[in-house]
């Protein structure tokens, strides 16, 4: 059963790897995917995310568990985080476990895909000018294309 | 009463994040609430001035403007999304 958290903290990458793995050895492949706050020229004070509780949890769930129904998966994980971030703070985490890389690879790509166009979380930029929404990209619903098949 | 939700620059422009609203005769669908929220002050004709960046859910579910609505129903307005 895939699982999901949306929460205002940080998240530990190692100790989410260790929970889920535990004492399983039928996971030959552990992929994992962090997003973090991006300040691409110095300008970033913060960025704020907002979201909508409770159709933001089931957006995941519903995500996380159309990964593992398309996917051999032993564990996926999603944890997205809200609140104002400074930057390189993380933002999303996403582990996905297999027997073999294929399914691991493909289930994390998915998910991050598909969290980016669905999710309802909405970012603010903070610079010394003001702030401002970030847009959605073209490129992230054109993304979704690929899975259709 | 249908409970409305804004997020993001759709808050911002409307002013307010939640409201209550009685649905007016008429008024089956997505659409039809958004040309009659138009019409109530300026902030919400701003809001709603591109349909195009405009999305919708209810009952926590991504929803097209055709999608019908009634008076029990949750229903949120917000620019596409940006998470991730």
């Amino acid at each position: 059963m895939a699982s999901i958290s949306v929460q205002a903290d940080d998240f530990d990458i190692t100790g989410e790897i260790n929970a889920l793995k535990a004492d399983r050895v039928d996971i030959g492949a552990i992929v994992t995917f962090t997003g973090t706050v991006r300040d691409l020229d110095g300008s970033l004070t913060s960025m704020t995310l907002e979201h909508y509780p409770g159709m933001t949890e089931r957006e995941l769930q519903a995500v996380a568990d159309e990964a593992e129904a398309r996917w051999p998966l032993q564990a996926c994980r999603v944890i997205h985080r809200y609140g104002t971030l400074s930057p390189g703070e993380n933002i999303v985490l996403v582990i996905t476990m297999s027997a073999h890389r294929h399914a691991a690879f493909q289930a994390a790509d998915f998910l991050m895909d598909f969290l980016k166009s669905r999710a309802p979380f909405w970012k603010k930029e903070e610079t010394g000018e003001g702030a401002t929404w970030v847009d959605a990209r073209e490129s992230d619903e054109l993304a979704l294309k690929r899975w259709n098949s | 009463m249908a409970q409305l939700l804004y997020f993001s620059w759709v808050r911002e422009r409307i002013g307010k994040s939640e409201e209550q609203f009685d649905l007016p005769d008429g008024v089956q669908d997505v659409a039809a609430l958004i040309e009659v929220l138009r019409e109530r002050d300026n902030g919400y004709a701003t809001a709603f001035e591109d349909l195009s960046r405009i999305r919708i859910a209810v009952g926590q579910s991504h929803v097209g403007t055709d999608h019908t609505i009634s008076d029990t129903d949750e229903i949120a307005f917000f620019p596409p999304v940006t998470g991730g």
